[in-house]
């Protein structure tokens, strides 16, 4: 699928979702957990579960990123799945922590 | 990436977190989604824009977020202005729908406004499967919010928001759903400002209840921290002043406040002191920024504030009056007139760049061709990286061709025992070219004597630094959020002494 900002990434196999920051205007293979991301939660049904090797889990609020930078996905609900773009699992994106200003 | 993607976060992240409401009604993320899809259906297509003139309210996101929803602009107005200056700012924005509260709403007949309660219930009553959703809309190149500048040296302007402009300033300085359930915010600055907006949006994003206070006074203020169990909050330093002044020397131990941040003008170092004192478990945070640049761009800790007050460096105690360091995904430079970058310690115009930096009005961009948006703003940064502002360039006096900044007068005259307020501006001069003048507030129950006054100046400045004539007044003009209205009291003076000012 072709990815843009703002586009939403729900997981088939837990309760992960994710939010499209910044992606490449390019066919990409989004899986979470190792299966391939559905349209909406309802369509979740409980009967996939997730890949050995893709079950490292997504934590809430944090960035995801590859190798090249090229994509970037902020997840808005934990899971246990990890996610992987075209079979490569993203990094965890490090950012440091500042003062609440406002 | 567009404000529209913020609520489908929110909708996401914080289903079920209760966001908005008073003691009355909870709103949790859900509800809150549903609500700005509600209010997008009464917008797209209707209206071009969104015009909010009224007090805070508990639910003022609702009406930001179904402007973004729809594809239109969010525009709120200073509903404290006069009549004419407050119609002639909404004519700026034809065919809006306009927003009010109950007291401001008469003095909008003309533009056909709407009680924002009332608006609110009537978007109960849609269907909306009836009506048809309304599609998100996604160009972030879109003006998401225009807000007036306060115009402190000139008439106001629109200074132009857009979505990425927004969205770049919260991914970069907020963690997304980084707040517990159990934090809270009150939100006492106006709707209209920049912090307001700022406040807003960040404390959303991280997921924290947002409570707002219609309007400020220091007890209803504190009465709330205490009732809500606030744990953040944000004022101007008007606000904490009065806040540190309600207290009259009280000590808050106990508390539920964790970050207490100031920003939005100048504020006096013995107040912060102060107010350090009176809560002495709380983490302050002097934030600094602009209408044109989307908000925070430098901020001072809570860790830089606490080390200052007990340090017996000098270098560092100093740092309780500077603005602290920039955040990371902002570039800054000091240039001098010559727009060559200075060097540590030396004073000069501040630049700024960067993805949140808008540095745009309407019609015109200031950015230069390399992105660089020059402030106005005077100012210095150390050899460790400290901000310290100077005031605004525009405000600068010139007398005898020597450059002279206000500000560094006004910290001469307040360091002074008995003066609670300053204001120093340049009189057009026959000889000098201008003249320095100084306004002065005496603290309560203090008489001040001018001559000693003018003399203790000299001492710590130059004599070519120190004001020809010192003026005792009763007050100063303020914006809201506490910049002196400098243009108002120069022109006042100009009028006495019988011309126009240069």
């Amino acid at each position: 699928m072709i990815l843009k900002p703002g586009a939403r990434l729900i997981s088939a196999v837990c309760t992960a979702e994710l939010m499209t920051v910044k992606a490449p205007k390019t066919d990409l293979e989004v899986t979470i957990g190792g299966v391939a991301t559905i349209a909406s939660a309802s369509a979740r049904d409980g009967s996939v579960t997730a890949v050995a090797g893709h079950d490292g889990g997504t934590l809430m609020g944090k960035r995801y990123v590859d190798e090249a930078d090229t994509i970037e996905l902020l997840c808005t609900k934990a899971g246990s799945g990890a996610v992987a773009v075209n079979g490569e699992l993203l990094q965890l994106k490090e950012a440091k922590a500042l003062p609440a200003s406002d | 990436m567009h404000l529209s993607s913020f609520v489908e976060m929110v909708e996401s992240g914080f289903d079920d977190r209760v966001l908005l409401g008073d003691q009355k009604s909870r709103i949790t993320g859900t509800e809150f989604g549903f609500l700005v899809r509600l209010g997008a259906t009464q917008v797209h297509n209707q209206y071009a824009s969104v015009i909010y003139v009224g007090e805070n309210h508990s639910l003022l996101p609702v009406a930001l977020f179904a402007a973004a929803w729809a594809g239109v602009p969010f525009v709120p107005v200073n509903y404290r202005l006069e009549d004419r200056q407050l119609h002639s700012l909404i004519e700026r924005y034809p065919n809006s729908l306009v927003l009010t509260d109950p007291l401001t709403s008469d003095r909008l007949a003309g533009f056909s406004p709407k009680v924002f309660d009332e608006w609110l219930s009537d978007l109960s009553m849609i269907d909306l499967e009836e009506v048809g959703p309304t599609e998100p809309a996604e160009n972030d190149d879109d003006v998401a919010v225009v807000l007036f500048t306060s115009g402190t040296t000139s008439e106001p302007k629109s200074a132009l928001l857009r979505h990425r402009h927004l969205m770049a300033y919260l991914l970069g300085s907020v963690e997304f759903g980084s707040a517990e359930e159990s934090e809270a915010v009150l939100v006492s600055v106006p709707p209209y400002h920049v912090a307001g907006v700022a406040n807003m949006l960040s404390n959303l994003f991280s997921g924290r209840r947002l409570v707002y206070l219609s309007s400020f006074t220091a007890q209803e203020w504190l009465t709330r921290v205490a009732d809500e169990k606030i744990t953040h909050a944000m004022v101007v330093p008007t606000m904490l002043s009065r806040i540190v002044e309600h207290l009259d020397g009280g000590v808050l131990t106990t508390s539920t406040l964790r970050t207490l941040s100031y920003g939005g003008a100048k504020v006096s170092e013995r107040v912060v002191r102060q107010a350090l004192q009176a809560f002495p478990n709380t983490g302050f945070v002097n934030a600094y920024g602009l209408t044109e640049t989307a908000s925070t761009i430098a901020v001072l800790g809570p860790d830089d504030h606490r080390d200052a007050l007990s340090s017996d460096d000098p270098m560092i105690q100093r740092r309780l009056s500077s603005v602290g360091q920039v955040l990371p995904m902002i570039e800054i430079e000091i240039r001098n007139e010559h727009e060559q970058v200075v060097a540590a310690g030396e004073s000069g115009l501040i630049y700024l760049r960067g993805e949140q930096v808008s540095g745009e009005y309407a019609g015109v961009s200031l950015l230069d061709s390399d992105g660089w948006f020059c402030t106005r703003d005077q100012g210095s940064i150390d050899a460790d990286g400290y901000l310290y502002i100077e005031g605004r360039v525009d405000d600068t006096i010139i007398r005898g061709g020597e450059n002279i900044a206000p500000a560094e007068i006004e910290s001469a005259l307040l360091a002074q025992p008995g003066i609670a307020e300053a204001c120093v501006v340049g009189l057009p001069d026959d000889e000098w070219g201008q003249r320095i003048v100084a306004v002065v507030v005496c603290s309560e129950g203090h008489v001040v004597d001018l001559k000693t006054l003018q003399d203790s100046v000299r001492d710590v400045l130059r004599g070519s630094k120190t004001p020809e004539e010192i003026i005792v007044r009763d007050s100063l003009p303020h914006t809201e959020t506490g910049k002196m209205l400098r243009r108002v009291v120069l022109s006042e003076l100009v009028a006495l002494q019988g011309g126009t000012a240069s």
